[in-house]
């Protein structure tokens, strides 16, 4: 227990000295009140569902690494992808190239060409960014992909169930129509870097709600939906999916802009984290427990 | 895409590097025993879900002439490169014989006349390959369920294999200097898949003659499947009750390496 409350101590230091390289003003202690903001379900599901899309976004990658290009419409136009990694050179001296449309970028140690063992390898993303990692395996890389995607799945059902049936969906993820008019002036205040205190801390504000229910409720159902597309089984039960997304091509393409979609929201989340509230926002996470503090409090 | 090393190779890399690593016993967790029991029956699951919403009919879309692809892209083997091939194809494939056997009352041995009077289907559809891309062609073909049909499969046979020309690798020696030949492509379908109505022996690519590198002078199309469970250069299709002594025991070439034999996402 203490070396947690060490580990925590450490960590507290450390957002400390980040604020200060960001100009932002020392945090000063105050008296806080517990409050109980995350219930049961919500905390388990969360978990399992941030496992899960750090594990989807490697094993994808690892798959993608079969055929690092992407294209638009039924099938591949394979002399004009919107986005290729590749190798240019010759086979003694090559480096990595990404394109992008009719632009075309030297990613070379990145993307295209990067290290594998200390070996310089062909390869679209590094190894550092897929799982199971070293070896191209294609059959590993879709076996686990396909594994964590039930999990994914059933956790996410779970969790739509839940919000529905316990009111949380309405109570603090449905954006209303108030939290839209306020939205501007909330984008102003966050990118000020002042979250909300005391009492308005106890709820989700306007880009919160509106953030959670894009992600969860609409990004969410359709990286599913696009990644069932690439299915030829699933496209001869539900064809109108191919018609939906514009065929199975445009449904691989649309699921790697999700993925990176979910890398972003992961990246901005953790972000809002490490200079909102860190450690109480975390804990209460886990604990379900957040901090409010006292004299911010209207009663 | 000016790439020198992706596309085909990949796959044949993978499996050799997937095969060295399984030696060296290496600390990735998919290679334990457990998970890989865990990830098969993901496989049993996944396929028992699809079939669920498929069922034994369900049609793989079909397109128009205008998204045919101008040159259908080939994967795999390009050319058997054996001998025998050699002679067959400088033949035009008129000697080439495909034999249907193992639990069949009535065990086949077809010419491609005899292919060819069985009442073809022509189907636009998309092939879709495990590494990710996507190509439409035009293809007319014996339905495999006819096929069946005329063998009439006992009651106990459940998979069709198909057994083809091409060698995969080279011939090498064992340890006790043993000729070890190189294993040849292989696939299996079950009855179900096997008697899809898109599911056919097909000759013609686009109006013409299969050409050699897209598995002359007969292939399967199995249009609610992966590539890899399309072999080509049919030679010999068995019915079986289970495919676990052929090849790795896995029920195909890339099963045998790691692929699932369940090819329909």
């Amino acid at each position: 227990m203490s070396s947690t409350g060490e580990a925590l101590g450490k960590f507290d230091e450390w957002i400390g000295m980040v604020r200060a390289r960001l100009g932002l003003r020392p945090r000063e202690p105050k008296e806080t009140y517990p409050f109980y903001r995350h219930t049961i379900p919500v905390r388990v599901l969360h978990w399992i569902n941030a496992i899960c899309m750090v594990m989807m976004l490697l094993t994808g990658l690892q798959i993608f690494n079969a055929h690092p290009a992407l294209y638009w419409g039924k099938s591949a136009d394979f002399d004009h992808p919107i986005l290729s990694m590749t190798a240019q050179g010759t086979a003694e001296h090559y480096w990595g190239v990404t394109q992008i449309g009719p632009w075309t970028f030297n990613t070379d140690g990145v993307f295209g060409v990067s290290d594998t063992d200390g070996v310089k390898t062909v390869r679209g993303f590094p190894e550092w960014a897929t799982f199971p990692g070293p070896s191209p395996n294609l059959a590993i890389g879709r076996l686990w992909h396909f594994f964590i995607a039930w999990i994914l799945v059933l956790n996410g059902l779970a969790y739509f169930a839940w919000v529905f049936w316990s009111g949380h969906f309405r109570k603090e993820l449905l954006p209303t129509k108030q939290n839209l008019k306020d939205l501007p002036h909330e984008i102003v205040t966050h990118a000020q870097l002042k979250f909300p205190k005391g009492e308005a801390a106890k709820h989700y504000n306007g880009l919160q709600r509106l953030t959670y229910f894009v992600a969860i409720f609409v990004f969410g159902p359709l990286i599913v939906l696009t990644g069932l597309t690439m299915s030829p089984t699933m496209d001869s039960a539900f064809p109108i999916l191919l018609w939906v997304f514009g065929g199975r091509q445009s449904a691989r393409t649309i699921h790697f802009i999700l993925a990176f979609s979910f890398l972003g929201f992961f990246i901005v989340h953790m972000l809002a984290l490490l200079l909102s509230h860190p450690i109480n926002g975390l804990r209460s996470m886990i604990t379900g427990r957040f901090a409010i503090e006292k004299d911010d409090a209207h009663g | 895409m000016a790439d020198p090393v992706h596309r085909r190779g990949f796959l044949k890399r993978g499996a050799a590097t997937a095969a060295v690593i399984s030696v060296a016993g290496c600390s990735d967790p998919s290679q334990s025993p457990p998970v890989r029991t865990i990830l098969g029956e993901v496989e049993n699951l996944t396929r028992r879900a699809q079939r669920l919403f498929a069922g034994g009919h369900a049609l793989a879309p079909e397109f128009t002439k205008a998204d045919i692809a101008p040159v259908f892209r080939a994967n795999g083997t390009l050319n058997p490169g054996t001998n025998d091939y050699a002679i067959a194809a400088a033949e035009g494939f008129k000697n080439w014989r495909i034999k249907v056997g193992g639990l069949v009352e009535k065990p086949l041995d077809l010419g491609l006349t005899d292919l060819k009077a069985f009442p073809p289907r022509t189907q636009i559809t998309r092939h879709d390959c495990v590494e990710g891309w996507s190509c439409i062609g035009q293809w007319t073909g014996a339905p495999l369920s006819l096929i069946l049909a005329a063998a009439r499969p006992k009651s106990t046979a459940r998979y069709v294999v198909f057994h083809c020309a091409d060698p995969m690798g080279e011939d090498g020696f064992d340890a006790a200097g043993n000729l070890v030949p190189a294993p040849h492509y292989y696939e299996s379908l079950d009855l179900l898949e096997a008697t899809h109505p898109q599911t056919i022996l097909a000759y013609d690519l686009n109006g013409a003659p299969l050409p050699v590198q897209n598995g002359a002078p007969v292939r399967l199309r199995a249009e609610r499947q992966l590539g890899y469970k399309m072999p080509k250069y049919i030679q010999t299709i068995e019915l079986m009750e289970d495919f676990s002594r052929i090849g790795g025991g896995k029920g195909g070439y890339w099963e045998d390496q790691g692929y699932t034999w369940y090819g329909g996402i």
